[in-house]
């Protein structure tokens, strides 16, 4: 086993909210409730759900985007909440983010080469000439011609933009990129491009990925190990084929039955029914009890723990062994 | 004979320098009753102008039906007047949309906005049938506690139930004809997959046929009889859903169907990703529109529009060269 970049252990992110508008009552919102998992360095870890589910959030903690309402963060045996400014800068330096939608994410009034030489500003990298070498060469890493330095964001389709937030997010040579959702509004041929170039540039730097998707075959083509998260818990986490072939939580199962084949018919019962709880008030017991086909009494009590067990691929459900004999 | 059919039907949009392009160019298919048609493609492709000129829903005076011709029922509906389009929408063909949150009106109550569909077509029924039908609509595409969701707004409704609340209104009047454009794209997979299982559902109980619009292809092999991949404005590849997914033979459904991760692609290898762009409006090719991202494009693709040929499964191709390239 590789050892761990980026540590997260027992973090929680919790939003208050107000109740409404005629009320001082402020209402919790468990976004990421105690959340534990490592990164290996040059892996890509998947993390899946649904909306909602807090997989977003989760990613812009490790960013301190979020300031964590507890747990820890640790990037290279350091644990981030205790850093200086301008050792946060350093920080943010090594990690980077590739946001969804390529058409807000990008400053419409900038053209592309000040875009990419914003980075290079900030953390005082180079002088104009070496910037300008930079940039040349950072278009040519994502596929786009030189010529795209000169012209603005609307001139692109979204493919194109969504190479310009890749190769902003690799300017500054990071060692994590966090891509939250990063394909979703793309077209299939266009999205298999992206990917495409997400995998060249990971083997090309070493990088190690998060990789946040609802779209679990795309997780899949991605990763080397998966986490899925329901309501701001992770249920299970593996490695991708054994997330695939041998899911062990009943949730995990039901969003894989749930994914359309091609050509094959629909599935006949849905492992999964009803809607996702809020996350304002969550579940007593297994989160997903609600759901669950094979929910029984002791899951409406008892909240199940995702122990890290000798196989390196735990499933926070009481009853996983039988289910999977089953 | 079929319940629609659809005959060259051309879409043109005016542009700020006041031409016309045409966006949508002689597409035709037609769609049996009880059956699915499924109309795929990529976004700006033109499947969505398409379903909405059927029902002369097209944002006018920008876009119009500039050539072609729609037989619903026997009816020629491209020249009816107006007045008889409107008795047809909503209660021959109804519409789903892929967001119910800007579909539905916000300050109106559930019960309201189906009742409305009601009032309209059925104007003699008391207001008590039409609540009774409003209840009875609601619990059939599975709302729990329906009678409490009558007098909800729709912000008070998840994204799915939303959607199952416009499927109430589509099918208010047992519609023989439902378009249904990208109606589970802004939901998730589980939702997803509940929402497709009711319209199958529905369909089977209700005998309606489908136009299902949308740009996965994985879902619309699950549900169609038949299958038509627009690109560009065009129809590529029209036929059997079964045959067009086993044996596709325009390059261009080929292409989409191997640029999707995970069906036998062994993870982080590369997907054969199809390289360059659509090409814009302003500028289409003068010969076949995918010519300039095509594998197997060759000199009369540059200058010639490809005949629509129909191989032995009696699917429609729209290449010059799909008998060579044949996997």
């Amino acid at each position: 086993m590789s050892e761990s970049i980026l540590e997260v252990q027992g973090l929680q992110l919790h939003f208050s909210q107000s109740k409404g508008i005629f009320t001082r009552q402020r209402a919790v919102v468990r976004a990421v409730d105690d959340v534990s998992f490592s990164l290996r360095s040059g892996e890509t870890l998947g993390l899946v759900g649904e909306s909602g589910c807090g997989k977003s959030s989760l990613g812009k903690a490790l960013l301190n985007l979020h300031r964590p309402t507890a747990g820890k963060v640790i990037y290279q045996g350091q644990n981030i909440a205790g850093l200086s400014d301008r050792a946060m800068r350093d920080y943010r330096r090594s990690l980077q983010m590739i946001f969804q939608d390529p058409f807000e994410s990008l400053n419409s009034r900038h053209t592309v080469s000040a875009i990419l030489e914003e980075p290079l500003i900030i953390h005082r990298i180079g002088d104009a000439e070496s910037r300008r070498r930079r940039v040349a060469e950072l278009l040519d890493m994502v596929g786009l011609p030189s010529t795209a330095s000169s012209k603005y964001p609307h001139e692109f389709s979204g493919g194109q933009r969504q190479r310009i937030g890749i190769a902003r997010a690799i300017a500054l040579k990071p060692q994590v990129l966090i891509c939250d959702e990063a394909v979703s509004a793309l077209d299939v041929s266009v999205q298999a491009q992206i990917l495409n170039l997400l995998l060249d540039i990971q083997r090309e730097l070493n990088l190690s990925m998060l990789f946040i998707s609802h779209d679990l075959s795309v997780v899949r083509h991605m990763s080397d190990r998966i986490a899925v998260m329901y309501l701001g818990q992770i249920v299970e986490i593996g490695e991708a084929q054994a997330i695939y072939s041998h899911a062990r939580h009943p949730y995990t199962q039901g969003l894989l039955a749930a994914i359309p084949k091609l050509g094959s018919a629909p599935e006949a019962v849905s492992l999964i029914g009803g809607d996702i709880p809020s996350p304002m008030a969550p579940p007593s017991g297994c989160r997903f009890h609600t759901r669950c086909a094979y929910a029984k009494d002791k899951c409406r009590v008892d909240a199940p723990t995702l122990n890290v067990d000798h196989d390196g691929h735990p499933a926070a459900c009481h009853f996983w062994k039988e289910l999977t004999v089953a | 004979m079929s319940l629609l059919s659809v005959q060259e039907l051309s879409v043109s949009i005016l542009s700020d320098d006041g031409a016309a392009r045409e966006l949508v160019s002689k597409v035709s298919f037609d769609i049996e009753a009880g059956k699915t048609l499924g109309l795929v493609g990529e976004s700006g492709c033109g499947k969505s102008l398409t379903a909405m000129s059927i029902l002369d829903l097209l944002p006018k005076p920008q876009a119009r039906r500039s050539h072609g011709k729609l037989i619903f029922n026997g009816e020629t509906i491209s020249t009816a007047a107006p007045s008889r389009l409107r008795q047809i929408r909503g209660k021959n063909i109804a519409v789903i949309f892929q967001d119910p949150m800007t579909a539905l009106n916000p300050v109106q109550t559930v019960a309201q906005q189906i009742i409305e569909v009601l009032n309209i077509h059925f104007p003699k029924l008391s207001r008590r049938k039409h609540r009774e039908r409003a209840l009875e609509l609601l619990h059939e595409v599975g709302i729990p506690a329906p009678e409490e969701r009558l007098a909800v707004y729709p912000h008070q409704l998840s994204g799915g139930m939303r959607q199952r609340v416009m499927i109430a209104m589509a099918l208010a009047c047992e519609p023989d004809l439902l378009i249904a454009d990208e109606p589970t794209t802004a939901l998730d997979v589980t939702i997803q997959a509940q929402i497709v299982r009711l319209l199958k559902r529905l369909q089977e109980k209700n005998g309606m046929a489908m136009l299902f619009i949308t740009h996965d292809l994985a879902l619309v092999s699950q549900l169609s009889d038949h299958i038509a991949v627009m690109y560009a404005g065009k129809i590529a590849e029209y036929g059997p859903a079964k045959d067009v997914f086993s044996k596709p033979c325009h390059p261009y459904t080929q292409s989409l169907i191997a640029a999707l991760p995970g069906i036998n692609s062994p993870a982080k290898s590369p997907l054969l990703a199809l390289e360059g762009q659509v090409p814009a409006i302003e500028n289409m090719p003068p010969g076949c529109r995918f010519a300039n991202r095509c594998r197997h494009v060759a000199n009369i693709c540059h200058t010639e529009i490809p005949q629509q040929d129909v191989n032995t499964n009696a699917t429609m191709v729209a290449c010059h060269r799909w008998k060579e390239i044949k996997q």
